[in-house]
């Protein structure tokens, strides 16, 4: 099966991120990782090529040159090729899936396409949908276990807490992952070597179809929000600090 | 004057308190204000939907959740009542049905909004999981908005009844069709819509330590979460972790025990009205960024806390 994986790139979870001219980040000192969410979809892509002789992964990655690192990463995780689509203008989302559609579909035996859930730079939460809506397949989101039978692919979603809604769906199909779908493996050093010799596949954003002057979703501006007021330290023994809180939570806060 | 839509959240019939702030939204602006419901009957929630315009009735056989259906439907709801702007909660449902309408309606999608101005079509967004806020507008035709729920202040229902039309369901094909839904065995608390969350992290020492975090719980009819250090050391499963990589929760009332506040931790439950912290490291992140703090052991806090609340909310 030709199953593909589409990542982005995002700054690290704990780094400080601040705005530079109101509609990028300054991105000095920043480390940069593919979307946590991303890394379950490069998982389970790697784990279906295992149980399906005969597969390849490719991992497509859309942004500026630097977006080359998480692809080189996906390929030292076990991605056989990786595809870059050369872009340093902000797209939307219907944008993006168009850009990314483009370079699945010229593959006329694409077969199960994984992404994560949703970036956790611009948390759109929507690009996976939008995706296979140009492709004109099903799609499944917020995954947490998927299981393909040679035949149809049946997955489960979750919902409100604990609750779990089972999705069955034809292949050529979408399916974005959650926290606790699998645990990414690390890249092996052997990995990391083949990775290098690699060639990524550059495809420049003209040529997709995809342009900043179709984006609907505008972005105006970006802030730091308020910083909340520094809280203190009830002190005291527990007893008495616990009884004060609970007054402070009544009668000062109003929250109970 | 635009038209406003709004789809209201039914869950097993019953009227998702979300919606409350949904309405509230589009109550104000001097705007037709649909609300579109799936249900055989809207009588129950006549009440609720005062000062709305007009209720369009979802009506079919079969009115189960399955996105592809429930997309084509409001997609055709919002051609045939030409709505401008259509509204819903940022729910696991909201998430997963909105992007599908949005694609199939071709307009632009922002989700998990603090705020949305009907008038302008724009939204400001938490990014970078609340480590900046953006500010988006949608151009074209319609606009769609999710909003994030615990945020826009509740008005009470006011104003005359609407008027009621219907409208079918969809009964196309399915490309990706729901077999099953499966209940948890406990009934857990919905940690995106909680209005107090009691959370546990690496300082639990140990899964069976919850135990001490669902007491207090039950007390306060909160839901438990979790940091990841708690998840990712099998303490909690990942569905109760709390943070960039986990939920954003929004609850009045924040509890963090043993929690040291990470950043990552951080992002997730920063909207919290109210944080409280307990931690026996006093140097602990988590006290910068609470508004109360108790330095001590969760292990003896934790049950003194729960007996405490337990007195006074009796």
């Amino acid at each position: 099966m030709n199953i593909y994986v589409c990542i982005k790139q995002v700054p690290d979870t704990e780094a400080s991120i601040l705005v530079k001219d109101g509609r990028s980040i300054n991105e000095a000192n920043v480390k940069w990782i593919i979307s946590p969410y991303d890394e379950y979809a490069i998982e389970e892509a790697l784990k279906l090529k295992e149980k399906v002789p005969g597969s390849t992964v490719t991992a497509v990655c859309l942004g500026p040159d630097r977006v080359q690192g998480a692809l080189r990463s996906a390929l030292a995780m076990g991605a056989d090729k990786a595809v870059h689509v050369e872009c340093t203008v902000i797209l939307d989302p219907a944008n993006t899936a168009r850009a990314l559609a483009h370079v699945i579909r010229a593959d006329k035996d694409f077969g199960i396409i994984f992404l994560g859930k949703q970036a956790i730079d611009d948390d759109a939460y929507q690009l996976h949908i939008r995706l296979a809506d140009e492709l004109a397949i099903p799609v499944a989101t917020n995954i947490l276990a998927f299981a393909f039978d040679g035949g149809k692919v049946r997955v489960e979603r979750e919902i409100d807490e604990g609750a779990r809604e089972v999705i069955e769906m034809a292949v050529p199909c979408a399916v974005a992952a959650a926290k606790g779908l699998n645990t990414p493996r690390y890249a092996s050093m052997m990995g990391i070597m083949k990775a290098k010799k690699i060639e990524i596949r550059k495809i420049p954003l003209a040529e997709t179809g995809a342009e900043e002057a179709r984006n609907q979703v505008r972005l105006l501006k970006m802030s730091a929000p308020a910083e909340k007021p520094q809280g203190r330290i009830i002190p005291g023994e527990p007893a008495a600090a616990v009884q004060e809180l609970v007054r402070l939570l009544r009668e000062e806060a109003k929250v109970l | 004057m635009a038209n406003i839509g709004l789809y209201i959240e039914l869950k097993d019939g019953i009227f998702k308190k979300s919606n409350r702030e949904l309405l509230s939204l589009a109550r104000k602006g001097g705007h037709h204000v649909h609300a579109v419901l799936f249900c055989q009957d809207a009588k129950p929630y006549m009440e609720e939907l005062k000062g709305v315009q007009t209720i369009v009735q979802v009506k079919g056989a079969d009115l189960s959740y399955q996105p592809d259906r429930y997309a084509r439907t409001l997609a055709s709801v919002i051609d045939e009542f030409k709505l401008d702007i259509f509204c819903g909660i940022y729910s696991a449902q909201g998430k997963d049905l909105f992007p599908r309408l949005a694609a199939k309606a071709k307009a632009g999608l922002v989700n998990d909004c603090l705020s949305v101005d009907l008038d302008t079509r724009k939204a400001v967004k938490p990014v970078y999981s609340g480590k900046l806020l953006a500010e988006y507008r949608i151009d074209g035709e319609r606009a769609l908005f999710t909003i994030r729920p615990n945020v826009i202040p509740v008005e009470p229902p006011a104003g005359l009844a609407p008027e009621i039309k219907s409208a079918a369901i969809d009964s196309g094909d399915l490309g990706t069709r729901i077999v099953e839904v499966v209940k948890s065995a406990s009934q857990k608390v919905d940690l995106t819509e909680a209005e107090i969350i009691v959370s546990g992290g690496r300082a639990m020492k140990a899964k069976e330590n919850f135990a001490i975090l669902e007491d207090l719980a039950k007390v306060l009819h909160s839901g438990v979460g979790a940091s990841r250090a708690a998840v990712d050391s099998g303490f909690a499963t990942s569905d109760m972790q709390v943070g960039q990589t986990g939920k954003v929760v929004n609850p009045k009332l924040y509890i963090a025990c043993g929690i040291s506040g990470a950043i990552q931790h951080f992002v997730g439950m920063k909207t919290s009205k109210v944080i409280v912290a307990i931690n026996k490291d006093p140097e602990a992140p988590i006290f910068k960024k609470a508004d109360y703090g108790i330095v001590g052991d969760l292990f003896t806090v934790v049950p003194l806390l729960k007996e405490e609340f337990k007195k006074v909310l009796s």
